[in-house]
């Protein structure tokens, strides 16, 4: 059964080795770029609200937390970008380790409440800092080098991002095919049989919430790079529910559901221009309908419908 | 000294006195069952024995040394294992994945190794998925093995939480009434099923109503009603025994 998981991923790795050839110009080879980041995270934030059953409602924090360590540290402290990348990642992972632990032994409305506030926090915090982050206007983000090697033009991006994201998915399916993602999922599935068979609950969901976040922040940082400038709205509660619309129109609990979410709610909005101030609501309108129709998401629905697991 | 003893064990919820001063012992290697009319406080028994809940009051020593306290996942480090009465199957998986969660204790659970899928993780993987289908054989649910755990039956899923438990290798296992819902053909192959385990030298403890299976298979019956101790011994004792009889087998017969 999870021989068959694999083929889905050269089929993504097709895709995305095609794609930089056959886009028509750079506008659609940066949208690709943004749906590959988003769904990276995506990928993280599913195997915590998929595959854990747990949620989180600021995971656009820990993203601005990676985005802003890698805009900050290397324009005012003069540190290396991959240092600050680290440290972003390292601030972030300890952050939701100190949060999470308390919150996961409560139940989960408290966790959707904590991440709230937490999301929140950090948002204000950039808003607000503006000496140190530019304030609600945002500021440049130093050019990502490496070894003497700047990455400057969107090829170069699209492909260090494409290489990621095919890593990402390679390691999240055989993550969750293993005694660690068994008993994540198992957990899920029932707390108290999981802790009976000697899994310790409290340190998965933790482990999980904490990849996840760092997952977030890496992507954040890589994000500020690649555009150029970071603005408080990535920190936003609206990303952060973004981010889990992603999760659950694509499907929850599905590997490649975490990508079509991310490809398909990374592209509609551009899709939905055209609407003329009304985008807000179509979009709105469209995740309603999707949410009638198929409520396990898109990519179970239809693997159910043409009897193939998902 | 016993494998388990339980000194003066209470738990109150509320007003609700659900189990009061109850006391006995298991010796290793024994089939000992706990029976009781509805509300005698057998699952709570057991729910303080694994560490589900806290005791107002008591001690429970295995081998010798207080786990009173202890959580389930360390009670299950410590060899013990259980099936629920109310089923706690993982319906988000498959049912041999179910029984290969059973193991979780016995595998490399690192996370950086399991993302890169290391060759020693996929091996122990692949053994592991032959383990849980020769389990799954073992308590009769060769039929299921590639079926997903949503989709079997009542009486299948009774066995599968037992085929989880047995993955965990325990040297105790509590089983809270296997038998409950399943037809005459069925409890029968549970009583075979029961005899298996206690046969390969796992000390059985049982909950369950079917007085004849609980009469047969029993080296020693604990009886609990209005969560106290009623009497305690062997069938024999227990079958003759004048409280029991008025209290509970005679409300039956
Ligand atoms: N978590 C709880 N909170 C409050 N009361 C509880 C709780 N768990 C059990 N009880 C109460 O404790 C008493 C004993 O319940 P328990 O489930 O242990 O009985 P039982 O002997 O297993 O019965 P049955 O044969 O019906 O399974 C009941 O009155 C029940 O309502
Ligand atoms: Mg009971």
């Amino acid at each position: 059964m999870f021989k068959r998981a694999y083929f889905g991923l050269y089929l993504v790795i097709v895709v995305l080795a095609v794609l930089p050839f056959v886009v028509p110009n750079s506008f659609y080879l940066d949208l690709a770029t943004r749906m590959a980041i988003n769904a990276i995270i995506v990928l993280g934030l599913n195997l915590l609200i998929g595959f854990a059953g747990q949620i989180s409602l600021g995971h656009a924090g820990f993203l601005g937390i990676g985005a802003y360590a890698s805009a900050i540290l290397p324009t005012h402290f003069g540190w290396h970008p991959l240092l600050a990348m680290g440290a972003g990642a390292a601030l972030t992972g300890l952050l939701a380790a100190v949060l999470a632990r308390p919150i996961f032994k409560l139940k989960g409305q408290y966790l959707a409440m904590a991440t709230l506030g937490l999301g929140i926090i950090i948002s204000i915090a950039v808003r607000n800092e503006a000496d140190w982050t530019g304030g609600p206007d945002g500021m440049p983000v130093p050019a990502f080098g490496l070894l003497g090697f700047e990455l400057s033009n969107d090829k170069q991006w699209y492909w260090v991002v494409a290489v990621l994201l095919a890593i990402s998915t390679w390691a999240t399916l055989n993550l969750i095919d293993s005694p660690f993602g068994r008993a994540l999922r198992a957990l899920h599935g029932s707390e108290v049989a999981s802790s009976v068979v000697g899994v310790n609950v409290v340190r998965y969901k933790v482990a999980i919430f904490v990849l996840s976040a760092v997952f977030a922040s890496l992507m954040g940082s890589v994000t500020a790079h690649y555009v150029g400038f970071v603005t408080p709205n990535l920190a936003d509660f609206g990303h952060s529910i973004e981010l889990v619309t992603m999760v659950v129109i694509g499907g929850m609990a599905s590997v490649y559901g975490s990508l079509i979410g991310a490809v398909l709610l990374t592209a509609l909005p551009q899709a939905l221009a055209t609407f003329e101030g009304w985008e807000t609501v179509a979009f709105g309108a469209i995740l309603m309908v999707c949410m009638i129709f198929l409520p396990k998401g898109l990519v179970p629905t239809l693997a159910a419908r043409f009897g193939k697991g998902g | 000294m016993s494998l388990l003893d339980v000194k003066q064990l209470s738990i109150h919820f509320g007003g609700v006195k659900a189990v009061q001063e109850v006391s006995f012992s298991i010796d290793a290697g024994i089939v000992y069952s706990v029976i009781g009319p509805n509300g005698a406080g057998k699952t709570t028994l057991f729910n303080l024995i694994t560490g589900v809940y806290k005791p107002t009051h008591g001690e429970i020593c295995l081998d010798g040394e207080s786990i009173v306290g202890k959580s389930p996942n360390e009670l299950a480090r410590r060899g013990m294992a259980r099936t629920f009465q109310n089923l706690q199957v993982c319906m988000n998986m498959s049912a041999l994945e179910n029984v290969m969660v059973g193991a979780h204790l016995r595998l490399d659970r690192n996370l950086i190794k399991a993302a890169l899928r290391l060759p020693s993780l996929a091996r122990r993987d692949a053994e592991l998925r032959e383990e849980a289908a020769g389990l799954m054989r073992h308590v009769g649910l060769e039929q299921y093995i590639d079926a997903r755990a949503d989709s079997m039956p009542y009486g299948a899923l009774k066995r599968l939480e037992i085929g989880r438990a047995l993955a965990m290798k325990p040297r105790l296992i509590f089983l809270d009434e296997p038998a409950a819902g399943l037809n005459p053909k069925e409890t029968i192959e549970v009583d075979e099923l029961v005899r298996k385990i206690a046969a390969s030298g796992i000390t059985v403890v049982l909950v369950e109503h079917d007085m004849k299976m609980v009469m047969n298979l029993s080296d020693r019956i604990l009886v609990l009603d209005y969560g106290k101790k009623l009497a305690e011994g062997t069938s024999e004792e227990v079958r003759r025994n004048p409280d029991v009889i008025a209290a509970y087998l005679g409300a039956h017969a």
